[in-house]
Protein backbone atom coordinates (compact mmCIF):
# COMPACT_ATOMS: atom_id res chain seq x y z
CA UNK A 1 0.00 0.00 0.00
CA UNK A 2 1.23 3.19 -0.81
CA UNK A 3 1.64 5.69 2.06
CA UNK A 4 -0.67 8.26 0.32
CA UNK A 5 -3.41 5.48 0.51
CA UNK A 6 -2.98 5.38 3.75
CA UNK A 7 -3.22 8.63 4.46
CA UNK A 8 -6.44 8.93 2.55
CA UNK A 9 -7.95 5.87 4.63
CA UNK A 10 -6.65 7.29 7.56
CA UNK A 11 -8.69 10.96 6.52
CA UNK A 12 -11.90 9.00 5.74
CA UNK A 13 -11.96 7.08 9.05
CA UNK A 14 -11.12 10.57 10.51
CA UNK A 15 -13.75 12.58 9.00
CA UNK A 16 -16.50 10.36 7.80
CA UNK A 17 -16.96 8.91 4.04
CA UNK A 18 -19.98 11.05 2.61
CA UNK A 19 -20.16 13.45 0.14
CA UNK A 20 -20.12 16.27 2.49
CA UNK A 21 -16.75 14.99 3.90
CA UNK A 22 -14.60 15.37 0.28
CA UNK A 23 -13.76 18.83 0.99
CA UNK A 24 -12.07 18.30 4.30
CA UNK A 25 -10.49 14.93 2.70
CA UNK A 26 -8.94 16.71 0.06
CA UNK A 27 -7.57 19.28 2.24
CA UNK A 28 -5.71 16.97 4.55
CA UNK A 29 -4.30 15.48 1.70
CA UNK A 30 -2.92 18.64 0.24
CA UNK A 31 -1.69 19.77 3.36
CA UNK A 32 1.01 16.16 3.62
CA UNK A 33 1.36 15.66 -0.12
CA UNK A 34 1.09 19.58 -1.24
CA UNK A 35 -0.77 18.64 -4.45
CA UNK A 36 -3.35 16.14 -5.16
CA UNK A 37 -2.10 13.72 -7.78
CA UNK A 38 -4.23 11.81 -10.10
CA UNK A 39 -3.47 8.79 -8.40
CA UNK A 40 -4.91 10.63 -4.93
CA UNK A 41 -8.06 11.60 -6.47
CA UNK A 42 -8.56 8.42 -7.34
CA UNK A 43 -8.02 7.02 -4.27
CA UNK A 44 -10.13 8.97 -2.64
CA UNK A 45 -13.05 8.27 -5.20
CA UNK A 46 -12.70 4.95 -4.33
CA UNK A 47 -12.75 5.49 -0.65
CA UNK A 48 -16.23 7.72 -0.73
CA UNK A 49 -17.57 5.63 -3.63
CA UNK A 50 -17.58 8.82 -5.57
CA UNK A 51 -17.14 9.04 -9.74
CA UNK A 52 -13.90 10.34 -10.14
CA UNK A 53 -14.55 12.84 -12.73
CA UNK A 54 -16.89 14.55 -9.32
CA UNK A 55 -13.60 14.45 -7.21
CA UNK A 56 -12.09 16.03 -9.98
CA UNK A 57 -14.29 18.68 -10.60
CA UNK A 58 -14.71 19.81 -6.84
CA UNK A 59 -10.32 19.70 -6.15
CA UNK A 60 -9.92 21.52 -9.57
CA UNK A 61 -12.67 24.18 -8.55
CA UNK A 62 -10.38 25.43 -5.54
CA UNK A 63 -7.30 27.45 -5.85
CA UNK A 64 -5.44 26.35 -2.88
CA UNK A 65 -6.28 22.32 -3.50
CA UNK A 66 -3.12 22.07 -6.13
CA UNK A 67 -3.31 19.11 -8.83
CA UNK A 68 0.64 19.46 -10.14
CA UNK A 69 3.43 18.90 -7.91
CA UNK A 70 4.65 21.77 -5.86
CA UNK A 71 7.35 22.59 -3.50
CA UNK A 72 7.62 21.94 0.12
CA UNK A 73 6.61 25.43 0.62
CA UNK A 74 3.98 27.25 -1.51
CA UNK A 75 5.03 30.87 -1.99
CA UNK A 76 1.46 32.96 -2.70
CA UNK A 77 1.90 36.61 -3.37
CA UNK A 78 -1.07 38.74 -3.69
CA UNK A 79 -1.83 40.89 -6.77
CA UNK A 80 -5.10 42.40 -5.91
CA UNK A 81 -5.74 46.11 -5.90
CA UNK A 82 -3.67 47.40 -3.13
CA UNK A 83 -0.75 44.81 -2.89
CA UNK A 84 -0.37 45.53 -6.32
CA UNK A 85 -0.67 49.35 -5.56
CA UNK A 86 1.95 49.13 -3.00
CA UNK A 87 4.66 47.23 -4.89
CA UNK A 88 3.63 43.29 -5.78
CA UNK A 89 5.94 43.37 -9.04
CA UNK A 90 9.20 44.23 -6.98
CA UNK A 91 8.72 41.63 -4.74
CA UNK A 92 8.02 39.07 -6.90
CA UNK A 93 10.99 40.36 -9.03
CA UNK A 94 12.98 39.71 -5.21
CA UNK A 95 12.10 36.27 -4.93
CA UNK A 96 12.15 35.24 -8.93
CA UNK A 97 15.76 36.13 -8.56
CA UNK A 98 16.34 34.69 -5.46
CA UNK A 99 14.92 31.12 -6.54
CA UNK A 100 15.95 31.40 -9.76
CA UNK A 101 11.89 30.35 -11.24
CA UNK A 102 8.95 32.03 -12.09
CA UNK A 103 5.58 32.39 -11.40
CA UNK A 104 4.36 29.46 -11.45
CA UNK A 105 7.54 27.05 -11.46
CA UNK A 106 9.11 25.15 -8.48
CA UNK A 107 12.30 25.11 -7.59
CA UNK A 108 14.38 22.14 -9.06
CA UNK A 109 15.23 20.67 -5.31
CA UNK A 110 11.38 21.04 -4.75
CA UNK A 111 11.69 23.24 -1.66
CA UNK A 112 9.67 26.30 -3.04
CA UNK A 113 6.93 27.02 -5.63
CA UNK A 114 6.42 30.47 -6.60
CA UNK A 115 2.47 31.44 -7.05
CA UNK A 116 -0.05 33.89 -7.32
CA UNK A 117 -2.91 34.55 -5.56
CA UNK A 118 -6.08 37.00 -4.86
CA UNK A 119 -6.77 39.30 -2.15
CA UNK A 120 -5.08 37.67 1.05
CA UNK A 121 -7.27 40.38 3.42
CA UNK A 122 -4.02 42.47 4.37
CA UNK A 123 -4.56 45.40 2.19
CA UNK A 124 -3.58 47.76 5.18
CA UNK A 125 -0.06 45.58 5.34
CA UNK A 126 0.08 45.36 1.81
CA UNK A 127 2.00 43.77 -0.12
CA UNK A 128 1.63 40.61 1.69
CA UNK A 129 2.49 37.12 0.81
CA UNK A 130 1.95 33.22 1.92
CA UNK A 131 4.04 30.66 2.81
CA UNK A 132 2.41 27.85 3.18
CA UNK A 133 -0.09 28.81 5.93
CA UNK A 134 2.11 31.70 7.46
CA UNK A 135 1.26 35.36 6.27
CA UNK A 136 4.18 37.91 5.89
CA UNK A 137 3.20 41.26 5.39
CA UNK A 138 4.36 44.90 5.01
CA UNK A 139 7.09 43.14 2.83
CA UNK A 140 9.91 45.05 1.15
CA UNK A 141 12.39 42.94 -0.90
CA UNK A 142 15.05 43.25 1.50
CA UNK A 143 12.43 41.53 4.19
CA UNK A 144 11.57 39.00 1.47
CA UNK A 145 15.27 37.98 1.29
CA UNK A 146 15.39 37.08 5.45
CA UNK A 147 12.06 35.52 4.90
CA UNK A 148 13.21 32.96 2.09
CA UNK A 149 16.30 32.67 3.96
CA UNK A 150 15.15 31.28 7.07
CA UNK A 151 13.43 28.83 4.80
CA UNK A 152 16.48 27.81 3.45
CA UNK A 153 18.18 27.21 6.85
CA UNK A 154 15.19 25.48 8.05
CA UNK A 155 15.52 23.29 4.94
CA UNK A 156 19.34 22.65 5.43
CA UNK A 157 18.78 21.56 9.42
CA UNK A 158 16.52 18.59 7.97
CA UNK A 159 13.40 20.30 7.28
CA UNK A 160 11.38 20.42 10.42
CA UNK A 161 7.97 20.15 9.87
CA UNK A 162 5.95 22.58 10.75
CA UNK A 163 2.76 24.04 8.86
CA UNK B 1 -30.95 58.55 2.91
CA UNK B 2 -30.23 61.05 5.18
CA UNK B 3 -26.49 62.22 5.36
CA UNK B 4 -24.50 62.94 8.70
CA UNK B 5 -22.43 65.86 8.16
CA UNK B 6 -19.95 64.55 10.76
CA UNK B 7 -17.83 61.47 11.02
CA UNK B 8 -18.59 59.45 14.20
CA UNK B 9 -16.28 56.76 15.61
CA UNK B 10 -17.97 54.18 17.69
CA UNK B 11 -16.42 51.42 20.22
CA UNK B 12 -18.64 48.52 20.39
CA UNK B 13 -17.83 45.54 18.21
CA UNK B 14 -13.89 45.30 19.86
CA UNK B 15 -14.98 46.74 23.66
CA UNK B 16 -14.56 43.30 25.69
CA UNK B 17 -15.92 40.03 25.43
CA UNK B 18 -15.43 39.37 29.34
CA UNK B 19 -19.07 38.65 30.05
CA UNK B 20 -20.11 36.31 27.10
CA UNK B 21 -21.15 33.51 29.64
CA UNK B 22 -23.81 35.98 31.01
CA UNK B 23 -24.86 37.74 28.01
CA UNK B 24 -25.07 34.03 26.67
CA UNK B 25 -27.30 32.45 29.87
CA UNK B 26 -29.25 35.97 30.30
CA UNK B 27 -30.44 35.31 26.57
CA UNK B 28 -31.23 31.62 26.55
CA UNK B 29 -33.65 32.28 29.17
CA UNK B 30 -35.46 34.76 26.92
CA UNK B 31 -38.15 33.31 24.40
CA UNK B 32 -37.02 33.41 20.67
CA UNK B 33 -40.06 35.62 19.80
CA UNK B 34 -39.19 38.41 22.77
CA UNK B 35 -35.07 37.57 20.85
CA UNK B 36 -36.80 38.18 17.44
CA UNK B 37 -38.66 41.75 18.59
CA UNK B 38 -35.51 43.12 20.16
CA UNK B 39 -33.40 42.20 16.37
CA UNK B 40 -36.10 43.53 14.62
CA UNK B 41 -36.38 47.11 16.31
CA UNK B 42 -32.42 47.25 16.48
CA UNK B 43 -33.10 47.25 12.27
CA UNK B 44 -29.65 45.46 12.24
CA UNK B 45 -28.86 44.49 8.73
CA UNK B 46 -26.36 42.30 7.32
CA UNK B 47 -22.98 43.48 7.50
CA UNK B 48 -21.53 41.20 4.60
CA UNK B 49 -22.78 43.73 2.46
CA UNK B 50 -26.47 42.60 1.16
CA UNK B 51 -27.71 44.72 3.92
CA UNK B 52 -30.71 41.78 4.57
CA UNK B 53 -32.54 42.55 7.87
CA UNK B 54 -30.75 40.15 10.25
CA UNK B 55 -34.00 40.09 12.61
CA UNK B 56 -36.17 39.16 9.64
CA UNK B 57 -33.81 36.18 8.38
CA UNK B 58 -34.25 34.69 11.79
CA UNK B 59 -37.90 35.03 11.71
CA UNK B 60 -38.33 33.43 8.88
CA UNK B 61 -35.90 30.75 9.53
CA UNK B 62 -37.67 30.07 12.96
CA UNK B 63 -40.92 29.75 11.09
CA UNK B 64 -39.88 26.76 9.27
CA UNK B 65 -40.95 23.44 11.16
CA UNK B 66 -38.06 21.32 10.73
CA UNK B 67 -36.48 19.19 13.21
CA UNK B 68 -32.79 19.81 12.13
CA UNK B 69 -31.72 23.34 10.96
CA UNK B 70 -28.27 24.83 10.88
CA UNK B 71 -26.58 28.19 11.79
CA UNK B 72 -23.78 29.28 9.50
CA UNK B 73 -21.15 32.14 10.42
CA UNK B 74 -19.89 33.30 7.13
CA UNK B 75 -15.92 33.72 7.37
CA UNK B 76 -15.03 33.34 4.19
CA UNK B 77 -13.89 37.25 3.87
CA UNK B 78 -12.43 37.42 0.14
CA UNK B 79 -13.73 41.37 -1.13
CA UNK B 80 -10.35 42.94 -2.05
CA UNK B 81 -10.42 45.47 0.26
CA UNK B 82 -11.87 43.75 3.27
CA UNK B 83 -10.19 42.29 6.30
CA UNK B 84 -12.38 43.18 9.26
CA UNK B 85 -13.78 39.62 9.66
CA UNK B 86 -10.32 38.14 10.43
CA UNK B 87 -9.85 40.82 13.02
CA UNK B 88 -12.67 39.95 14.67
CA UNK B 89 -12.25 36.19 14.80
CA UNK B 90 -8.57 36.70 16.75
CA UNK B 91 -10.01 39.61 18.56
CA UNK B 92 -13.68 38.85 19.71
CA UNK B 93 -14.40 35.14 18.94
CA UNK B 94 -16.70 35.06 21.93
CA UNK B 95 -19.14 37.03 20.68
CA UNK B 96 -19.50 35.69 17.37
CA UNK B 97 -19.94 32.42 18.96
CA UNK B 98 -22.73 33.75 21.46
CA UNK B 99 -24.42 35.48 18.59
CA UNK B 100 -24.48 31.94 17.10
CA UNK B 101 -25.47 30.13 19.95
CA UNK B 102 -28.50 32.61 21.25
CA UNK B 103 -29.01 32.14 16.84
CA UNK B 104 -29.63 28.77 17.66
CA UNK B 105 -31.75 28.98 20.22
CA UNK B 106 -34.27 31.08 18.39
CA UNK B 107 -34.57 29.49 15.17
CA UNK B 108 -34.05 25.82 17.05
CA UNK B 109 -30.74 24.70 15.17
CA UNK B 110 -28.53 22.30 17.46
CA UNK B 111 -25.61 22.72 15.02
CA UNK B 112 -23.75 25.41 13.95
CA UNK B 113 -20.08 26.02 11.59
CA UNK B 114 -18.38 28.50 10.56
CA UNK B 115 -16.76 28.47 7.13
CA UNK B 116 -13.49 29.97 7.57
CA UNK B 117 -12.13 31.12 4.54
CA UNK B 118 -8.18 28.86 3.39
CA UNK B 119 -6.28 32.40 3.88
CA UNK B 120 -7.23 32.60 7.42
CA UNK B 121 -6.03 28.86 8.48
CA UNK B 122 -3.60 30.53 10.65
CA UNK B 123 -6.69 31.66 12.93
CA UNK B 124 -7.67 27.98 13.56
CA UNK B 125 -5.61 26.71 16.04
CA UNK B 126 -6.72 29.54 18.63
CA UNK B 127 -10.14 29.38 17.35
CA UNK B 128 -10.50 25.62 17.68
CA UNK B 129 -9.25 26.55 21.45
CA UNK B 130 -12.05 29.19 22.05
CA UNK B 131 -14.83 26.85 20.99
CA UNK B 132 -13.40 24.29 23.01
CA UNK B 133 -13.82 26.60 25.80
CA UNK B 134 -17.48 27.54 24.54
CA UNK B 135 -18.55 24.04 24.09
CA UNK B 136 -17.12 23.26 27.96
CA UNK B 137 -19.80 26.31 28.80
CA UNK B 138 -23.04 25.18 27.01
CA UNK B 139 -22.48 21.66 28.07
CA UNK B 140 -22.40 23.13 31.98
CA UNK B 141 -25.62 25.00 31.28
CA UNK B 142 -27.41 22.11 29.75
CA UNK B 143 -27.47 23.79 26.59
CA UNK B 144 -27.14 21.75 23.00
CA UNK B 145 -25.79 23.35 20.53
CA UNK B 146 -21.91 22.49 19.18
CA UNK B 147 -19.72 24.28 16.63
CA UNK B 148 -17.41 23.50 14.03
CA UNK B 149 -15.03 25.37 11.59
CA UNK B 150 -15.32 24.13 8.22
CA UNK B 151 -12.19 25.39 6.15
CA UNK B 152 -12.58 27.08 2.43
CA UNK B 153 -9.86 26.48 -0.15
CA UNK B 154 -9.56 29.53 -1.50
CA UNK B 155 -12.52 30.66 -3.93
CA UNK B 156 -13.80 33.91 -3.71
CA UNK B 157 -17.20 32.82 -5.18
CA UNK B 158 -18.16 30.66 -1.39
CA UNK B 159 -18.88 33.86 -0.13
CA UNK B 160 -22.13 33.72 -1.41
CA UNK B 161 -24.24 31.79 0.59
CA UNK B 162 -25.56 29.79 -1.69
CA UNK B 163 -22.37 28.88 -2.91
CA UNK B 164 -20.88 28.13 0.32
CA UNK B 165 -23.51 25.31 0.98
CA UNK B 166 -22.48 23.57 -1.78
CA UNK B 167 -18.75 23.80 -1.11
CA UNK B 168 -19.72 22.55 2.46
CA UNK B 169 -21.87 19.32 0.83
CA UNK B 170 -18.48 18.77 -0.97
CA UNK B 171 -19.26 19.86 -4.22
CA UNK B 172 -17.73 22.68 -6.47
CA UNK B 173 -18.94 26.58 -5.03
CA UNK B 174 -21.32 27.16 -7.59
CA UNK B 175 -24.17 29.33 -6.68
CA UNK B 176 -27.71 27.93 -6.68
CA UNK B 177 -31.26 29.64 -8.08
CA UNK B 178 -32.59 31.72 -5.71
CA UNK B 179 -35.66 30.96 -4.68
CA UNK B 180 -35.45 28.58 -2.78
CA UNK B 181 -33.88 30.76 0.14
CA UNK B 182 -31.75 29.53 2.72
CA UNK B 183 -34.34 30.21 5.64
CA UNK B 184 -36.06 27.49 3.37
CA UNK B 185 -33.31 25.17 1.68
CA UNK B 186 -29.70 25.83 3.00
CA UNK B 187 -27.06 23.65 3.81
CA UNK B 188 -27.84 20.24 3.49
CA UNK B 189 -31.08 21.04 1.94
CA UNK B 190 -32.15 22.39 5.51
CA UNK B 191 -33.38 25.81 6.68
CA UNK B 192 -30.14 27.81 7.46
CA UNK B 193 -29.45 31.41 8.89
CA UNK B 194 -26.21 32.29 7.44
CA UNK B 195 -25.15 35.62 9.21
CA UNK B 196 -21.67 37.71 8.36
CA UNK B 197 -18.96 37.54 11.22
CA UNK B 198 -19.54 41.60 12.38
CA UNK B 199 -23.72 40.92 11.87
CA UNK B 200 -23.16 38.21 15.03
CA UNK B 201 -20.71 40.72 16.87
CA UNK B 202 -23.35 43.22 16.31
CA UNK B 203 -26.00 40.89 17.76
CA UNK B 204 -23.96 40.19 20.91
CA UNK B 205 -24.14 44.37 21.34
CA UNK B 206 -27.87 43.94 21.00
CA UNK B 207 -28.55 41.58 23.23
CA UNK B 208 -25.85 43.14 25.80
CA UNK B 209 -27.49 46.49 25.82
CA UNK B 210 -31.01 46.40 24.38
CA UNK B 211 -31.91 47.42 20.41
CA UNK B 212 -32.05 50.84 21.70
CA UNK B 213 -28.69 51.49 22.40
CA UNK B 214 -27.34 50.46 18.68
CA UNK B 215 -30.21 51.76 17.57
CA UNK B 216 -29.22 54.90 18.55
CA UNK B 217 -26.42 55.06 16.30
CA UNK B 218 -26.08 55.72 12.69
CA UNK B 219 -29.10 57.65 10.65
CA UNK B 220 -32.73 56.70 9.63
CA UNK B 221 -32.76 53.20 7.51
CA UNK B 222 -28.93 53.09 8.54
CA UNK B 223 -28.72 51.65 12.05
CA UNK B 224 -25.80 51.09 14.29
CA UNK B 225 -22.17 51.28 13.49
CA UNK B 226 -20.12 49.00 11.25
CA UNK B 227 -16.41 48.16 10.57
CA UNK B 228 -14.85 49.87 7.67
CA UNK B 229 -11.59 48.25 6.31
CA UNK B 230 -9.59 51.73 5.41
CA UNK B 231 -6.77 50.63 2.52
CA UNK B 232 -5.24 52.34 -0.54
CA UNK B 233 -3.30 55.66 -0.25
CA UNK B 234 -4.46 56.78 2.90
CA UNK B 235 -1.83 57.64 5.99
CA UNK B 236 -3.72 55.43 8.38
CA UNK B 237 -4.87 52.06 6.85
CA UNK B 238 -6.67 49.85 9.30
CA UNK B 239 -10.07 48.95 10.33
CA UNK B 240 -12.49 51.61 11.94
CA UNK B 241 -15.38 51.68 13.83
CA UNK B 242 -17.89 54.10 12.36
CA UNK B 243 -21.34 55.33 12.61
CA UNK B 244 -23.08 54.60 9.59
CA UNK B 245 -24.47 57.61 7.55
CA UNK B 246 -21.31 59.77 7.08
CA UNK B 247 -20.95 61.54 3.94
CA UNK B 248 -17.80 60.14 1.81
CA UNK B 249 -16.28 63.69 2.03
CA UNK B 250 -15.94 63.37 6.01
CA UNK B 251 -14.57 60.40 5.29
CA UNK B 252 -12.00 61.23 2.89
CA UNK B 253 -11.01 64.25 5.59
CA UNK B 254 -10.27 62.10 7.90
CA UNK B 255 -8.47 59.33 5.81
CA UNK B 256 -7.84 60.69 3.22
CA UNK B 257 -4.02 61.85 2.00
CA UNK B 258 -4.97 65.28 0.93
CA UNK B 259 -4.61 64.06 -2.91
CA UNK B 260 -7.81 61.39 -3.37
CA UNK B 261 -8.92 61.19 -6.44
CA UNK B 262 -11.26 58.98 -6.24
CA UNK B 263 -12.97 55.82 -3.50
CA UNK B 264 -13.42 52.03 -4.21
CA UNK B 265 -16.94 51.61 -1.66
CA UNK B 266 -17.34 48.20 -1.53
CA UNK B 267 -14.57 46.36 -3.20
CA UNK B 268 -14.27 45.12 -6.78
CA UNK B 269 -17.79 44.41 -6.69
CA UNK B 270 -18.80 48.29 -5.41
CA UNK B 271 -18.54 51.57 -6.86
CA UNK B 272 -15.97 53.98 -7.93
CA UNK B 273 -16.97 56.96 -6.29
CA UNK B 274 -14.58 60.44 -8.01
CA UNK B 275 -14.22 63.32 -5.83
CA UNK B 276 -16.73 65.64 -7.32
CA UNK B 277 -19.40 63.01 -5.54
CA UNK B 278 -17.93 62.67 -2.30
CA UNK B 279 -19.78 65.58 -0.94
CA UNK B 280 -23.65 63.68 -2.30
CA UNK B 281 -22.13 60.11 -0.93
CA UNK B 282 -23.15 59.11 2.14
CA UNK B 283 -22.20 55.42 3.56
CA UNK B 284 -25.36 53.23 4.69
CA UNK B 285 -27.73 51.10 2.94
CA UNK B 286 -30.80 52.53 0.95
CA UNK B 287 -28.27 55.29 -0.17
CA UNK B 288 -27.17 54.58 -3.92
CA UNK B 289 -24.21 53.02 -2.66
CA UNK B 290 -23.25 50.52 -0.39
CA UNK B 291 -25.76 47.91 0.06
CA UNK B 292 -27.00 46.84 -3.40
CA UNK B 293 -26.40 42.99 -2.80
CA UNK B 294 -22.63 43.73 -2.59
CA UNK B 295 -20.78 40.49 -1.45
CA UNK B 296 -19.01 42.43 1.35
CA UNK B 297 -19.18 45.03 3.09
CA UNK B 298 -16.72 47.72 4.67
CA UNK B 299 -14.24 48.21 2.28
CA UNK B 300 -13.19 51.29 1.44
CA UNK B 301 -10.10 51.87 -0.94
CA UNK B 302 -8.54 54.90 -2.01
CA UNK B 303 -6.68 56.23 -4.37
CA UNK B 304 -4.56 59.32 -5.24
CA UNK B 305 -3.68 61.30 -7.79
CA UNK B 306 -0.32 59.05 -8.83
CA UNK B 307 -2.89 56.15 -9.93
CA UNK B 308 -4.44 54.93 -13.05
CA UNK B 309 -7.67 54.38 -13.28
CA UNK B 310 -7.15 51.68 -16.04
CA UNK B 311 -4.77 49.53 -14.11
CA UNK B 312 -7.59 49.57 -11.20
CA UNK B 313 -10.06 48.61 -13.40
CA UNK B 314 -7.58 46.26 -15.27
CA UNK B 315 -6.64 44.60 -11.96
CA UNK B 316 -10.35 44.28 -10.83
CA UNK B 317 -11.62 42.56 -14.16
CA UNK B 318 -8.59 39.87 -13.81
CA UNK B 319 -10.24 39.41 -10.34
CA UNK B 320 -12.99 38.54 -11.82
CA UNK B 321 -12.26 36.51 -14.40
CA UNK B 322 -10.45 34.08 -11.98
CA UNK B 323 -13.00 34.00 -10.02
CA UNK B 324 -15.98 33.42 -11.83
CA UNK B 325 -17.42 30.21 -11.11
CA UNK B 326 -17.54 29.44 -14.77
CA UNK B 327 -21.55 28.32 -14.73
CA UNK B 328 -23.37 30.89 -15.94
CA UNK B 329 -22.26 32.20 -19.50
CA UNK B 330 -22.75 35.76 -19.04
CA UNK B 331 -20.61 36.18 -15.96
CA UNK B 332 -18.12 33.37 -17.27
CA UNK B 333 -17.53 35.44 -21.04
CA UNK B 334 -18.94 38.71 -20.22
CA UNK B 335 -15.53 39.12 -17.31
CA UNK B 336 -12.94 37.89 -20.09
CA UNK B 337 -14.39 39.96 -23.00
CA UNK B 338 -14.41 43.09 -20.70
CA UNK B 339 -10.49 42.39 -19.80
CA UNK B 340 -9.81 41.55 -23.40
CA UNK B 341 -12.05 44.98 -24.72
CA UNK B 342 -10.42 47.40 -22.14
CA UNK B 343 -6.87 46.27 -23.06
CA UNK B 344 -7.92 46.06 -26.89
CA UNK B 345 -9.29 50.14 -26.26
CA UNK B 346 -6.16 51.32 -24.60
CA UNK B 347 -3.83 49.74 -27.17
CA UNK B 348 -5.95 51.72 -29.92
CA UNK B 349 -7.31 48.38 -31.31
CA UNK B 350 -10.49 49.33 -31.21
CA UNK B 351 -12.32 53.34 -31.39
CA UNK B 352 -13.79 54.37 -28.09
CA UNK B 353 -17.09 54.00 -28.83
CA UNK B 354 -16.14 49.99 -28.01
CA UNK B 355 -16.27 51.18 -24.68
CA UNK B 356 -19.76 51.93 -24.65
CA UNK B 357 -20.57 48.53 -26.23
CA UNK B 358 -18.82 47.00 -22.98
CA UNK B 359 -21.03 49.10 -21.05
CA UNK B 360 -23.90 47.56 -22.96
CA UNK B 361 -22.30 44.05 -22.15
CA UNK B 362 -22.47 44.83 -18.60
CA UNK B 363 -25.93 45.58 -18.82
CA UNK B 364 -26.69 42.66 -19.56
CA UNK B 365 -24.45 40.87 -16.74
CA UNK B 366 -26.67 42.61 -14.38
CA UNK B 367 -29.76 40.98 -15.78
CA UNK B 368 -28.74 37.61 -16.79
CA UNK B 369 -25.70 36.80 -14.42
CA UNK B 370 -27.09 34.01 -11.68
CA UNK B 371 -25.54 35.59 -8.92
CA UNK B 372 -24.13 38.84 -7.57
CA UNK B 373 -20.66 38.32 -8.82
CA UNK B 374 -21.60 38.41 -12.22
CA UNK B 375 -24.19 41.18 -11.55
CA UNK B 376 -22.27 43.31 -9.39
CA UNK B 377 -19.39 43.42 -12.35
CA UNK B 378 -21.32 46.07 -13.77
CA UNK B 379 -20.83 48.29 -10.94
CA UNK B 380 -17.33 48.99 -10.66
CA UNK B 381 -16.88 49.15 -14.64
CA UNK B 382 -19.62 51.77 -15.15
CA UNK B 383 -18.36 53.65 -12.36
CA UNK B 384 -15.05 53.44 -13.53
CA UNK B 385 -15.88 53.96 -16.83
CA UNK B 386 -17.95 56.62 -17.24
CA UNK B 387 -16.09 59.04 -14.71
CA UNK B 388 -12.37 57.92 -15.68
CA UNK B 389 -13.19 57.67 -19.52
CA UNK B 390 -9.85 59.49 -20.60
CA UNK B 391 -7.67 57.14 -18.49
CA UNK B 392 -9.44 54.06 -20.25
CA UNK B 393 -8.55 55.53 -23.54
CA UNK B 394 -5.01 57.50 -23.21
Amino acid sequence: MYPVSELIKNLADQHGRNRHNLLPILQGVVEQEKYLSEYSMIEIARELDLPASEVFGTATFYSFLEYKKMGKYIIRVCKTITCSMKGKNQILLAIEDMLKIDVGETTPDGVFSLLQTNCLGFCHKAPAMLVNNEVYTDLTPEKVHDILNSYLKKQKEGGSHDN
Amino acid sequence: MTISYQLKRADFIFKNQNDWEEVLSKSLKRTPQDLINELISSELKGRGGAGFPTGLKWKLTSEISESTKYVICNADEGEPGTFKDREILSMVPFKVLTGMAVCGHVIGAKEGYIYLRGEYFFLLPELNKVIREFDYYCKEINFDFTIRVFMGSGAYICGEETALFESMEGKRGEPRNKPPYPSNYGYMGKPTVINNVETLAHTYTIFKYGAKRFYDLGVQYSRGSKLFSVSGDTPKPGIYELELGMSLADFVDEFGDGDTKAVQVGGASGFLVPRKRFNETAIGFQGKLVGISLPTGGSMMLFNSSRSMFNVLDNYLEFFREESCGQCTPCRVGCQQLLKGIKAVKRGEKNTRYLDKLLRLTETMKLTAKCGLGQSVANSFSSIVENFREEMIY
